[in-house]
């Protein structure tokens, strides 16, 4: 049969591939470019010195220190215990089994700055604990685990169930005890999931920022936070871009990384289960352990929920919603601040131009790298996934740097939105491109061959398919709108002010802790609609392909 | 009538296609049989309009249908892996063509209800195809491919993806399909005895043409090569000079093979050629006996009583019915 030599790139196709490339360039490329010459080129001549300030100062050196330090621990941390958690899923069922699983995909969803919050409430002043742990490593690596236990979970138990267990009782009947076969045959097979996990939750502790600006303190403190303060406090553009420049180092060498382990994580197991592998405890050990598995994931899950709910509503005088009447009537209003009532309508009016632009933009590439065949389609892929490495603190930074010429943008309210919709993009991309390239050609020729025009073959066949998954995309790209702020907290302006940022100026103000919490309450809420909207479009796929 | 004259396709270079010529009647069943890599699919697609042929011509009823785009040339393709729209349910799968055609509603569900009968699943229109079995998948693609009446019917190995007995049912039903909706069609398979069983005529491809085209029983009794008598296995096929030590003579020096038919053997007492019985099995109505003639070699007859292994038998052969080839 061989190949068809139907599916030759067409002019239309490279048309398409115009507007992705021109934003990108424009919203991307070109602000990190721009990052990259104000740290080298200071005061409009060459200068190595912001480089040799940040790598001799002692302050900076243990912030890096610290960034890799605390990055090393979280990760270590969340393997340890999100491996048990992806064993008890892959290997055993029990009544609620898909109910918990859904539960350790919550942390995962919610904003950063909800984590932050929630944790605080947790472990912070009048903790329910009667600790303080603010300000300590211990806050910030419980916060971590919490938002990137999920990442674990499904990275490594997905390749669990895949180890068929005759293996495992093929080493045993060898004579290898339990442990000997964990260490020589199951931790072997699961390597490179491990790995590929280890190093997203790496990624993301890495480049932390919501968590560490709510929970650490001055000591206790990313890179990205200082290139934020850097920049917005000390208005130290030079040294802000000489640390973001040396953080993209580290994010590619970690990206770098991730794509040698999960590259590995997609070669061929030798042996596949036939049958569903996860089976009832039998032994009242077994039992003992999943009971024990569940009952640490509920806590590390459930409790800074439940907590920051608790918390949210309780006043002097017992549970009340005061904290959430006066997201409405601010009983300090003040002239500079936008009350929450309109963050909130500015974070919703917001999402609605990073949806469409995420949408649009996302739809166009997807076409163009499922068009494309060969190395300039995955190029384009690898080109318009490098958002989602960049840290958001850089995104918004290279804004503030760049977007004054050739236009001043930085005043536009619409740069929100696009700083948000560079975010999305990926998620489009990554929700539609496989269900485009699961549109088989086959079914095309069907459409052809009972007599639809090419035309009518796409609204017929591919529309209709992906439309699904562009709608999944969009929830995603509204959900991380609407959570969004690293890159936002460089753009917003007091009249542009989103439900993070304002949640953030909450915290900084005395004695409106309790709004603070409603209104991150407020946010966990909606993007939790989002999230359920994402989860049953995703489940709800007609037809099952 | 399909006519397809000189077709040549190549991909990268290689032709897949190389010549290929083929006629197709009017109502007739015709099966395109080939080993793998011969490029029957090929050409059922480019009969199709799915591949750009390099030369030559595919012709309906004398017109040329070259110029003609896939979705205009009303020839009905079912492929191997069914292609069924997952978005859409039984229904709405067997409509899809007739709503390309713009036909109202009403006429849809009367031509939908109809052809669902046809191939026997009534009823199940509102079915989703991810819940169907896999004969219940292969009804609802020939269902699809009926529906918009079309004036060629193609097949790409209909029943290559179902198991043993599920095939053999589905084949003799497909076949009184055919012939109860006097459909022009052109099936693709590799399997002899599904060929042999719904074919009227059957073309024998290799390396690109068409090396035989003929009815079942005359490719039978006289395929035109050894190849092809290889490839539909024929048994009793000597070297020239085996024969000669059976007493046969080869009519030329240049002839390599010849096919015994194993009803030009004859097993008696009085048989003038001695071998040893390698087998004897009983399958229904006379014995199927295997004689050992040394060196590798063996013939294979029919016996109306059973022989018992390891004795000796006496036959003649009736060398008049021997087929010749140089290959």
């Amino acid at each position: 049969m061989g190949d068809s030599g139907a599916m030759k790139t067409r002019p239309w196709v490279l048309l398409l591939a115009v507007p992705p490339a021109l934003f990108l360039a424009y919203f991307f490329i070109y602000p990190l470019i721009t990052i990259l010459y104000t740290g080298l080129v200071p005061n409009g001549r060459f200068a190595t010195s912001a480089f040799t300030e940040v790598v001799t100062d002692p302050t900076m050196r243990s912030v890096a220190w610290f960034t890799l330090w605390q990055a090393f621990l979280s990760t270590v941390i969340t393997v340890a215990l999100g491996l048990p958690a992806a064993y008890v899923f892959a290997r055993y069922r029990f009544p609620g089994r898909s109910l918990f699983r859904a539960l350790t995909l919550i942390p995962f969803v919610l904003p950063t700055l909800v984590v932050g919050v929630a944790f605080l409430a947790v472990l912070g002043p009048g903790s329910p604990f009667g600790v303080d742990l603010r300000g300590t490593i211990w806050a910030i690596l419980i916060a971590h685990v919490f938002y990137n236990l999920a990442i674990v979970i499904r990275g490594v138990g997905v390749l669990w169930e895949q180890i068929d267990p005759h293996i495992e009782d093929a080493a045993r009947s060898l004579g290898a005890g339990r442990w000997r076969v964990f260490r020589e045959v199951t931790l072997p097979l699961l390597r490179p999931a491990i790995l590929s996990s280890a190093a997203l939750v790496f990624l993301f502790s890495f480049t932390s920022f919501g968590v560490i600006l709510v929970l650490g303190d001055l000591h206790h403190t990313t890179l990205e936070v200082e290139i934020w303060r850097q920049a917005t406090a000390f208005l130290r553009l030079d040294l802000a871009s000489a640390l973001a420049v040396l953080q993209l180092v580290g994010v590619t060498v970690i990206l770098l990384m991730y794509g040698r382990f999960s590259r590995r994580n997609a070669a061929e197991l030798p042996l596949r289960p036939s049958a569903e592998v996860a089976r009832r405890p039998r032994t009242s050990g077994e039992r003992v352990f999943i009971a024990a598995t569940l009952g640490m994931l509920g806590l590390i899950v459930v409790t800074p929920i439940v907590v920051l709910i608790a918390r949210s509503m309780s006043t002097p005088t017992g549970p009340a919603l005061t904290h959430y009447a006066n997201l409405i009537n601010p009983p300090r209003a003040s002239a500079v601040f936008v009350s929450p009532l309109d963050a909130i309508g500015n974070s919703l009016r917001f999402a609605i131009p990073a949806v469409i632009i995420a949408a649009g933009i996302g739809l166009m590439a997807g076409v163009v790298i499922v068009s494309a065949k060969g190395h300039s389609g995955r190029l384009f892929d690898t080109v318009l996934m490098l958002p989602l490495g960049t840290s958001a603190v850089t995104i918004g930074f290279g804004f503030l740097v760049a977007l004054d010429q050739p236009v001043d943008l930085r005043a536009s309210a619409m740069l929100i939105p696009i700083a948000h919709a560079l975010v999305a993009i990926p998620f489009v991309i990554r929700s539609t491109v496989p269900v485009m390239e699961s549109v088989q050609l086959r079914l095309r020729e069907a459409a052809a061959v009972l007599g639809a025009s090419p035309r009518q073959a796409w609204r017929e066949v591919d529309l209709p398919l992906v439309s699904r998954a562009l709608a999944v995309g969009g929830l995603f790209a509204f959900a991380i709108s609407i959570g969004e702020f690293g890159a936002t907290s460089f753009i917003a302006r007091p009249a542009t002010t989103t439900i993070p940022v304002s949640i953030f100026r909450l915290l900084g103000r005395p004695g409106t802790f309790g709004e603070a919490m409603a209104m991150a309450v407020v946010l966990m809420a909606i993007t939790g609609i989002a999230a359920m909207g994402i989860e049953s479009m995703r489940g709800s796929r007609s037809g099952g392909v | 009538m399909l006519e397809v004259s000189r077709l040549t396709i190549r991909f990268d270079g290689t032709p897949a296609l190389d010549g290929a010529e083929l006629t197709v009647e009017d109502r007739s069943i015709h099966v395109l049989m080939g080993p793998s890599g011969s490029g029957k699919s090929t050409m059922l697609r480019a009969i199709a309009g799915l591949e750009n042929p390099d030369s030559g011509d595919i012709a309906w009823n004398g017109m040329s249908v070259l110029s003609t785009p896939v979705h205009k040339r009303g020839f009905g393709l079912m492929f191997q892996d069914y292609a069924l729209f997952p978005h859409r349910d039984v229904a709405g799968n067997v409509a899809f063509g007739l709503r390309m055609q713009g036909l109202n509603p009403v006429a849809i569900r009367e031509r939908v209800d109809e052809v669902l009968d046809l191939v026997g699943l009534p009823g199940h229109g509102d079915r989703s195809v991810g819940t169907l079995s896999g004969g219940e998948r292969q009804r609802v693609a020939l269902a699809r491919t009926l529906a918009p009446h079309p004036r060629l019917v193609l097949l790409d190995e209909p029943l290559g993806a179902l198991d043993r007995s599920l095939r053999e049912h589905l084949l003799i039903e497909m076949r009184a399909i055919f012939n109860q909706v006097e459909a022009t069609v052109l099936y693709v398979t590799h399997d002899r005895e599904e060929a042999f069983t719904i074919a009227d005529r059957v073309a024998i491809i290799n390396g690109g043409r068409i090396v035989a085209d003929d009815t079942p029983e005359g490719l039978w009794h006289q395929p035109p090569d050894g190849w092809t008598a290889r490839f539909i296995g024929l048994e009793n096929l000597c070297t020239a000079s085996k024969l000669r030590d059976l007493g046969v003579q080869p009519p030329s020096v240049t002839t390599a093979t010849g096919v015994i038919p194993p009803e030009a053997i004859a097993v008696s007492p009085t048989g003038s050629h001695t071998a040893v019985v390698a087998g004897s099995h009983f399958r229904g109505g006379a014995y199927r006996v295997e004689l050992d003639l040394g060196a590798d070699s063996a013939l294979v007859t029919w016996s109306p009583i059973g022989l018992e292994p390891g004795t000796a038998a006496h036959f003649d052969i009736d060398a008049t019915r021997i087929s010749w080839f140089e290959d």
